[in-house]
């Protein structure tokens, strides 16, 4: 499928652009980019064969958390420092939903994409009143004020959280406790989300987002009601984090205050900077080696946050592009 | 006994002396905030974990050496103030010409590495740290009965925001802070040494901190993470504030304290988000924050 429409849209752009060097090294930087995207398609649907199912799934539910932060981060520029909420808050409404109301996984999962997405507006109408720092600061503090709401409200079991969750019957009649089901499942709401994020930077909105994102005086001098946008790539942002942690909560079978906690939204902060922001993979390969250095450090007396903020600190002082944005920049060279 | 709007007097007022020793500490850590991100434009994440710093120093003088709460009253904020200088001047004073959101990553991630290192030698347990021997037991104010070392610490905090207050708009230091913060060229091109001037700030900040922190040793206990729930609100509060005086970071933090404590009178279910729902109204009615201009 990935390469059908990487044929179609490189040759649109053959057709449409002026063939200067620059546009021929950008197609094929694209080009490159869907072969990437083939590739690993094709590994992730071979991968339950050979790696712990479970393992794979919480690196792709993070993939996507991190993919929903980096529209917001590395599209518009608005750090938000209070994603967790967004996260944890699906999580809880599609474990409640499993557990108490019985849903069916796909509609609860929605459920929690659409009630992040809620609040994500909500945070979103306040936050962007304020700009660079202050934008950062401000999300924080309300996805902390989210953060005790949830403490405190009985739904969500406080320090224990929603354990238990049953993985049920997608549609009535797949069975997710086999791992393979779910874990195809978690496979194509993984490449949904992303196409979406990928469909969302680049059509005319997302360059709009772009735009503000490197001068904002400008857009707005342009014409553009820049605030709209960022609610717009705020909400929607939001949403697909969601979409994100009511599948964990699916997945892990278990929704608690560490989802919705600050730590949390700094560890996808790394996960985006040490991946590459602003680039379409980046997020996603951030989330692996994260997700697959807590795994492994677990075990050990290692404490992982220490080592969280070491890679923070190296990424943010000798590495800012990420791994994946060096990697364009060596190929561009 | 006497009521005011159905709540004994007492409970009141005791509750009104918690809110204002939050304040104190609300407003010394918004002050230091503050102070840094006016010249530096740096968020210091690292501010929580800069005062449980303090507070551990405190504890450590004492448990190791012996050396008691007063002479750690000192040493403690200037050993914090020390590394905080090194830590700016190998590291973040690199980071000032890039998006000042690069200043606030590297930061947090300093916090992370400061608490993950403590929680994991000390555990995240809280340590007791006695309060000094002349400062204890309590005065009987006739309407209250308040505790000798919780009236110091308020007495203390608003002695230490006066004088940072003075400092910065009444000496020649002061000035130079000031003159960097308008336009930082101009101030080097008349000869100042600019980059010094980064480093004692951002070290005066952080030895407030670590100064708060030594303070609040004896009232909470210390712990690696004492600092990093305190230091989301604090960002609220200055959120509220506006950082754009010094004076506002002050005067926000002690009010926003003490409607803290009266929230726990009044509807104690709210008292942990009241801050953030201020925040949240303020942000609706005067978006630059009560004393801010927009930045």
């Amino acid at each position: 499928m990935s390469s059908l429409t990487g044929s179609g849209a490189a040759g649109a752009a053959a057709e449409t652009g002026p063939a200067t060097a620059a546009h021929a090294r950008h197609r094929n930087l694209e080009r490159l980019g869907f072969a990437v995207a083939a590739v690993a398609i094709a590994l992730l649907i071979a991968a339950p064969f050979f790696v712990y199912p479970v393992f794979l799934m919480t690196v792709l539910c993070f993939a996507l958390f991190a993919t929903a932060f980096n529209l917001l981060l590395g599209y518009v520029g608005l750090l938000s420092f209070g994603h967790a909420a967004f996260f944890g808050g699906a999580a809880y409404f599609a474990a409640h939903a499993v557990k108490v109301w019985h849903f069916e996984p796909l509609s609860a999962i929605l459920l929690g994409a659409v009630g992040a997405g809620l609040m994500g507006l909500a945070v979103g109408f306040l936050a962007i009143r304020r700009q660079g720092i202050y934008f950062a600061m401000v999300t924080l503090a309300l996805s902390q004020m989210i953060f005790f709401i949830f403490l405190q409200s009985p739904f969500t079991h406080g320090e224990d959280g929603i354990q238990n969750v049953p993985r049920g019957w997608l549609l009535g009649f797949v069975d997710l406790t086999r791992p393979l089901n779910i874990y195809y499942f978690v496979l194509a709401v993984f490449l949904c989300g992303f196409f979406a994020v990928w469909r969302i930077v680049h059509s005319p909105f997302g360059h709009v987002l772009q735009a503000i994102r490197e001068n904002e005086n400008r857009a707005i001098s342009l014409g553009y009601r820049v605030e709209r946008y960022k609610l717009a790539a705020f909400v929607m942002s939001a949403t697909i984090a969601g979409l994100a942690g009511a599948m964990k909560a699916i997945v892990l079978q278990i929704a608690t205050l560490t989802d919705v906690a600050w730590q949390m939204s700094g560890e996808v902060v790394l996960m985006t900077l040490l991946g590459g922001m602003g680039t379409i993979f980046g997020p996603s390969v951030g989330a692996a080696l994260v997700v697959t250095m807590q795994n492994y450090f677990a075990t050990s007396d290692v404490p992982v946050t220490v080592i969280v903020g070491v890679i923070f600190v190296l990424c943010v002082l000798l590495f800012r592009r990420g791994i994946v944005g060096e990697a364009i920049r060596l190929i561009r060279r | 006994m006497t009521m005011i709007f159905g709540i004994p007097l007492p409970a009141l007022l005791g509750q009104l002396l918690i809110g204002f020793i939050n304040g104190s500490f609300y407003a010394l850590l918004s002050l230091g905030l503050a102070v840094i991100f006016g010249l530096l434009r740096v968020i210091n994440f690292a501010h929580g974990a800069q005062y449980m710093l303090g507070a551990f120093a405190a504890y450590l003088l004492l448990a190791h050496t012996g050396i008691g709460f007063w002479p750690a009253l000192v040493i403690a904020p200037l050993v914090v103030a020390a590394i905080s200088a090194v830590i700016e001047r190998t590291m973040l004073s690199r980071l000032y010409d890039l998006d000042h959101l690069y200043g606030l990553l590297f930061t947090f991630g300093l916090a992370l590495i400061l608490e993950g290192t403590f929680r994991w030698y000390f555990g995240a347990a809280g340590q007791p740290y006695a309060q000094p021997q002349i400062l204890s037991g309590g005065t009987n104010l006739g309407f209250m009965f308040l505790p000798n070392y919780r009236g110091f610490v308020v007495v203390a905090s608003i002695v230490i925001c006066l004088s940072v207050w003075l400092l910065i708009e009444k000496t020649r230091l002061g000035a130079y802070l000031r003159a960097a913060t308008e336009n930082p060229q101009l101030v080097q091109a008349f000869g100042v040494n600019v980059p010094l001037l980064l480093t004692l700030t951002y070290a005066l900040g952080a030895g407030l901190a670590g100064l708060a922190g030594v303070l609040a040793a004896p009232i909470y206990q210390v712990s690696p993470l004492m600092g990093s729930n305190l230091i989301i609100i604090v960002f609220a509060v200055v959120v509220i504030g506006g950082m754009g005086s010094i004076g506002g970071a002050i005067v926000t933090g002690y009010v926003l304290g003490i409607l803290e404590g009266l929230t726990k009178v009044f509807y104690p279910e709210a008292s942990n988000i009241v801050v953030f729902v201020i925040m949240a109204v303020v942000l609706m009615l005067r978006p630059a924050g009560l004393f801010g201009k927009e930045i």
